[in-house]
């Protein structure tokens, strides 16, 4: 022991402004939706992705109103325009303005692949959510039925079921197509909500609300809800393109929306009709706005896993880390 | 492994009675019967008989029982529109047209798509990373009809050697082929890319590369064996949207198969047809995915320890 310092006053003097606010944080902190958005925004690739969309769903809610022409105006006088000054787009068979049908063509597939979309949300959010919550029988018995509704082949039933639907009403209504797409496709999403909510119930975080005492809906709420958001975000996006894609390959296969409206399915599948003679112009467009949809909704869910997914960050910054 | 089988093919049995039930509710749920719609002017007696000939006028459950026993004998019974042809010959000379070329475009996907995520893997964000990615969003993008009809009017139309449409030769297989090839080769390299990254991240590499083993050898027995696992997860699923695709390219190519007898079945609504059909595909894709799944068990022992640890 080394007692014998004599302590002065000018030994000890006071730390300086700096020294003292070094603990604290400088900059506000980062919300959560914030980082991924700041991260999703440095991803050129989502962002073009996110324009295209914008851009694709002003222009089908204006597009129609544009070119002056009605999407059933026929002008007989006028079939199988190129497109030019007057029709844009050119015309159909009937003499209808394509550019005003494209554009609600659009609008059509936009809204059923989102409803349907949403749909699988829905329903997938629940039954995933209970199975999840619920014992290990309930579960496993939830899980053989969704097993089996998924090992049916999903676009055999979408056929088949707007085959049926159609014959019983009056033709294929938007209505019975987002049925039909969302009868057995909500089972993805139900598996990934239910493993999320199994995997998250087990965690240190959740244990240790338990054990100072939260209930079972409060944990449900604060803690395995906000944390299946992200994954949920990103599947609900990628499963937007699969219900364009269902439903221009039915539009294509003849079960589309009933004439006169049209889809991008439909469209295409008027346009393959005059290719023989020429006319290629008809499938193009159509076919050139599906891929632009489908090729947006990838990027941009692919944009947010990435944005999302704190693995892939790690990795990402340990590959940085390596190549210095 | 035999309990997992056993399990699998369980599920797959009740499966198919599941979609062989929901189709026979479907098609018997149609307001109106297939020969009331059109043919109004048949007298009375014929159109009794019609009904007769195909147990039309038995009761429902009846009917459902001498489906379920028919079809467990492998008779899908007559078509109703063609009085030439059961539904089973139809099948017979659909199927293997179907099935050839969807075997074709599966190859073609096999042997590209892997290929491609693996080499964009090696060269993480360099040239050949960039091109495969760009060919692989273009293939997730856009359809296979759109590749389809793509191909006719840039391929097909210039080069002379190469058809528009029909069947028979090799030379008839190609753009067919290639079109449905496409979105699987993609999402294949697209997964491929991934979990070559991730293996390549692996200790068991860095321990065969400080082994003194060669490149080639650490890339093709170590990292591309061990990255191959999850395309050999999603062959069922991708077995499964080459038929639905085949529905669409036989028809712009204009192939007789399967899918074509399955569009025009849905054309003329000759439920017979739409029903055989639909039951005959989903057996050929149980059957598959039961295949996949259980191969999968197979070349990965770690699945099998965590199924029979349960």
């Amino acid at each position: 022991m080394r007692n014998d310092i004599a302590y002065t006053k000018e030994m000890f003097e006071k730390a300086p402004q700096e020294l003292r606010d070094s603990e604290k944080i400088k900059r506000p902190s980062i919300k959560y939706w914030a980082d991924v958005w700041r991260r999703l925004k440095q991803n050129k690739l989502a962002m073009t992705g996110l324009v295209l969309l914008i851009i694709l769903t002003i222009m089908s809610i204006i597009g129609t109103q544009i070119s002056g022409y009605k999407y059933y105006e026929q002008n007989l006088k006028k079939i199988n325009v190129k497109p030019n000054k007057e029709y844009w787009f050119g015309t159909d068979e009937l003499g209808r303005d394509l550019f005003s049908r494209t554009w609600l063509g659009t609008r059509y597939s936009l809204i059923i692949g989102i409803l349907a979309a949403l749909i699988d949300f829905g329903i997938g959010v629940l039954y995933g959510g209970i199975a999840g919550m619920a014992s290990p029988k309930v579960d496993s018995i939830m899980m053989r039925i969704a097993e089996v509704i998924y090992s049916i082949p999903y676009m055999l039933v979408v056929v088949l079921l707007s085959v049926v639907f159609s014959e019983a009403g009056a033709g294929t209504s938007m209505f019975v197509l987002i049925l039909a797409m969302t009868i057995t496709g909500w089972v993805p999403m139900a598996n990934l909500v239910r493993g999320q909510v199994l995997q998250l119930k087990e965690s240190e975080y959740s244990l240790a609300s338990e054990s100072i005492g939260a209930s079972k809906g409060w944990i449900l709420r604060k803690h395995i809800m906000p944390n299946t958001l992200g994954p949920i975000l990103v599947n609900l996006t990628l499963t937007i393109p699969v219900a364009i894609f269902s439903e221009a390959t039915l539009g294509f296969l003849g079960l589309g929306l009933q004439p006169p409206k049209p889809s991008l399915g439909t469209l295409a599948n008027d346009g393959l009709a005059v290719m023989p003679i020429g006319l290629f112009y008809q499938i193009l467009i159509p076919a050139v706005l599906i891929s632009i949809l489908m090729f947006s909704f990838n990027v941009l869910g692919d944009g947010l896993r990435d944005a999302l997914d704190p693995r892939l960050r790690k990795q990402k910054e340990v590959e940085k880390w390596r190549s210095c | 492994m035999s309990k997992y089988v056993i399990k699998r093919l369980a599920m797959a049995i009740v499966t198919l009675w599941v979609i062989i039930t929901i189709t026979f509710i479907l098609m018997h749920s149609v307001p109106g019967d297939p020969f009331a719609n059109e043919n109004k002017r048949i007298p009375e007696a014929v159109y009794q008989n019609l009904l007769k000939k195909y147990g039309l006028d038995k009761p429902y459950s009846q009917q459902y029982l001498m489906y379920l026993k028919n079809i467990a004998r492998g008779d899908f019974g007559e078509s109703m529109k063609s009085n030439t042809e059961t539904v089973n010959e139809m099948i017979a000379r659909g199927f293997p047209v179907s099935a050839s070329l969807g075997l074709q475009a599966l190859l073609i996907a096999l042997i590209f798509g892997p290929a491609l995520g693996a080499i964009a893997a090696l060269y993480q964000n360099k040239f050949p990373d960039y091109i495969s990615m760009i060919i692989s969003i273009i293939g997730v993008s856009v359809p296979s009809f759109v590749m389809g009809t793509f191909l006719i009017q840039f391929v097909a139309r210039k080069v002379n050697w190469i058809p528009i449409g029909g069947w028979g030769e090799w030379r008839h297989t190609l753009l067919p082929s290639i079109a449905l090839a496409m979105m699987p080769l993609a999402q294949m390299a697209r997964l491929m890319r991934s979990s070559m990254l991730e293996v390549i991240g692996q200790d068991y590499i860095k321990t065969a590369k400080s082994k003194g083993i060669s490149k080639s050898a650490v890339i093709l027995k170590h990292s591309v064996r061990n990255a191959i696992l999850p395309i050999v997860s999603i062959l069922g699923t991708t077995i499964s949207n080459l038929l639905v695709g085949s529905f669409v390219i036989e028809k712009i190519f204009g192939i007789p198969g399967l899918g074509m007898f399955f569009t025009t079945s849905i054309y003329n609504r000759d439920y017979t047809l739409i029903m055989g059909i639909t039951v005959f595909y989903a057996i050929i894709l149980i059957l598959m995915l039961l295949f996949v799944d259980v191969a999968y068990t197979l070349i990965d022992p770690r699945i099998r320890l965590t199924e029979e640890g349960r």
